[in-house]
């Protein structure tokens, strides 16, 4: 069986974890067995139905008082008690950012090696078989487990979610024991910055700047373009950052995030290896560059040699027009 | 309070990866090696708390000989000690294996440490898995992804980054906490700096010395095929007037590549 852990953010189940119970169902086909998803937390039994179309024949909710709150000590400590009762084979994760803090502690608590951030998975000979980008998507391994369960994470935005079925099927509660000593730190607090903005990693739509953008103030020109189009954040080159002109935590590249959009607008980025490393692998990429020599045009399937502060006002007429007919 | 830093010889961000197929690997000719730069950080903030709260800072790393140039540049920004633990296996990007023996050297010979300072992933490998699982292999509180970080006394405020927001954990020492871009500006090393480092002695340690046994340090995870990613064909690039080329990508987006 193929167990897949759901993330549950602020009483919500997170999309990217839809995605990866889809491919571990069809993995799942593929094994002829079943996928299991699991819940942990306050609330997580209501939130099964959301589950199911997408999957799962199993819900498995972990209940404990102590596990109100994300930690990842206590998380795994939960899923160790649910792995040893009913041993999957494989188990999936997405590589969100709670996925990669608690699949490593949930692998070293089971004795196996993880995979991390995945972009692809196949069976061969009834095993997994996973592809994973290092340097950043410089290159790509291919990898398999010598261990079991065979654990790893997967990488938001790139596997497909179709539209749900209308599957049903069993919840199955289980209060797990938790020493209280052993929950280990405590999320105090969730600071989130006033009218914040959808993460690179999540989005349909990356608009990003470099060095072109001149300075801080002209990320607004960004800004009013991720206003117009749905599902959209705004990104920038590691020169960008580097200059303090926006929060590192918008940054796509090596020393950044790796994004896979749909579309990734580049404006005034020259496209230096590290910056491409990070967003080569987006599905559509137009970009804007005085310069047309400029690297990312090596990349981008649409671009426009010229002065991106002419070229924003009228793309954000065109793209409105666009997006209202 | 005594930290240790956990720190990787890796390929300069600059570096063109090109593939050794015939063993499987990255090819080192011609790239140039640097400390990967979240542990980077990671080092500096550890000479910062110990600049604030005294103690020692002590710089690790697992690796062949090489990493001891690493290990150097860790001392000339100011580290107080540093130890190879001597790995002469190419890279198997298997965390759980180096969590292990980090663990391990942890136990053996620093048992006397409140912070156990790594940076979020290495660069490269990108696993971001070693800091969760030492945390878990020595039953320590972690926290990935630090921008800020608070000590006082015995216990720890840090601030996580998560999708769009940050969380702000409160932990207690002895504790794991990984670095992201956005902790510190690390500095850079002086000439005294150098010059103190070149005298200092980096003890070299076998997994023998740390009583780790083979099937421990037997990589779980095979690497059957290294590829490089596939090359992006570039499209049509037009240099027509603002508005008409602004009307072109949008027609583009639109009808070519049917996203918007």
């Amino acid at each position: 069986m193929i167990l897949v852990f759901i993330e549950i953010r602020e009483g919500k189940v997170k999309k990217s974890s839809l995605e990866v119970l889809y491919e571990g169902k069809r993995r799942a086909g593929e094994l002829n067995t079943e996928a299991h998803a699991v819940l942990i937390g306050h609330g997580a039994e209501g939130l099964a139905p959301e589950v199911f179309p997408y999957g799962a024949s199993k819900v498995h909710v972990l209940e404990n008082s102590l596990l109100a709150h994300y930690s990842a000590s206590s998380f795994s400590l939960a899923l160790v008690s649910l792995v040893e009762e009913i041993k999957p084979e494989i188990i999936f994760f997405p590589a969100t950012s709670m996925g990669k803090d608690l699949a490593p502690r949930l692998a070293a608590k089971l004795g196996v090696s993880l995979a991390t951030d995945c972009t692809s998975t196949a069976c061969k000979d009834g095993k997994l078989e996973v592809v994973r980008p290092i340097f950043a998507g410089k290159a790509f391994a291919t990898v398999s487990f010598k261990s079991s369960p065979q654990i790893a994470s997967l990488r938001p935005n790139v596997f497909p979610l179709l539209e749900p079925g209308a599957e049903k099927g069993e919840v199955v509660k289980k209060e797990v024991v938790i020493p209280e000593d052993q929950v280990k730190g405590q999320v105090a607090e969730i600071l989130r910055e006033e009218g914040a903005e959808l993460d690179v990693t999540e989005a349909d739509i990356v608009i990003s700047g470099g060095r072109g953008m001149k300075g801080p103030e002209n990320f607004d020109l960004l800004r009013e373009l991720t206003a117009i189009l749905p599902h959209s954040a705004v990104g920038a080159s590691r020169s960008a950052v580097d200059a303090e002109w926006i929060d590192h935590q918008h940054q796509v590249g090596q020393t950044g995030k790796t994004v896979t959009p749909n579309l990734y607008m580049a404006f005034g980025i020259s496209g230096a290896i590290q910056h491409l490393a990070g967003m080569s692998s987006s599905k559509c990429i137009v970009a804007v560059n005085k310069d047309p020599e400029a690297s990312i045009f090596k990349v981008a399937d649409f671009g426009i040699a010229g002065d991106l502060f002419k070229v924003i006002p009228h793309l954000k007429e065109e793209l409105k027009k666009a997006i209202s007919e | 309070m005594n930290i240790c830093v956990f720190v990787k010889r890796v390929p300069d961000t600059e570096a063109k990866i090109r593939i050794d197929h015939e063993t499987n690997s990255i090819s080192e000719e011609g790239i140039n090696f640097i400390l990967s730069p979240y542990d980077e950080i990671a080092v500096e903030e550890a000479l910062r708390l110990r600049e604030a709260n005294g103690g020692t800072v002590t710089v690790v790393s697992v690796g062949n000989e090489e990493a001891l140039t690493t290990l150097k540049k860790c001392l000339a920004m100011g580290a107080d000690e540093a130890v190879l633990v001597k790995d002469e296996t190419p890279e198997t990007y298997d965390g759980l294996r180096t969590a292990k023996i980090l663990a391990r050297a942890v136990e053996k010979r620093f048992p006397d440490y409140s912070l156990l300072l790594f940076g979020k992933q290495s660069v490269g490998a990108d696993n971001a898995q070693i800091p969760a699982m030492v945390a878990d292999l020595l039953n320590l509180p972690q926290v990935n992804v630090v921008t800020k970080l608070e000590i006082d006394g015995n216990k720890g405020i840090a601030h996580r980054e998560i999708e769009g927001a940050l969380e702000k954990v409160s932990f207690s020492l002895p504790a794991v906490v990984s670095a992201q871009k956005g902790l510190n500006e690390p500095r850079y090393e002086t000439l005294k700096g150098i010059m103190a480092a070149k005298k200092k002695e980096i003890p070299i340690v076998t997994f023998e010395d740390l009583g780790l046994k083979e099937e421990e340090v037997t990589p779980l995870l095979e690497i059957t095929k290294l590829e490089s990613p596939p090359q992006r064909q570039a499209g049509k690039i037009i240099e027509d007037e603002p508005e008409e080329a602004a009307k072109q990508m949008v027609k583009f987006l639109h009808e070519e590549a049917k996203i918007i």
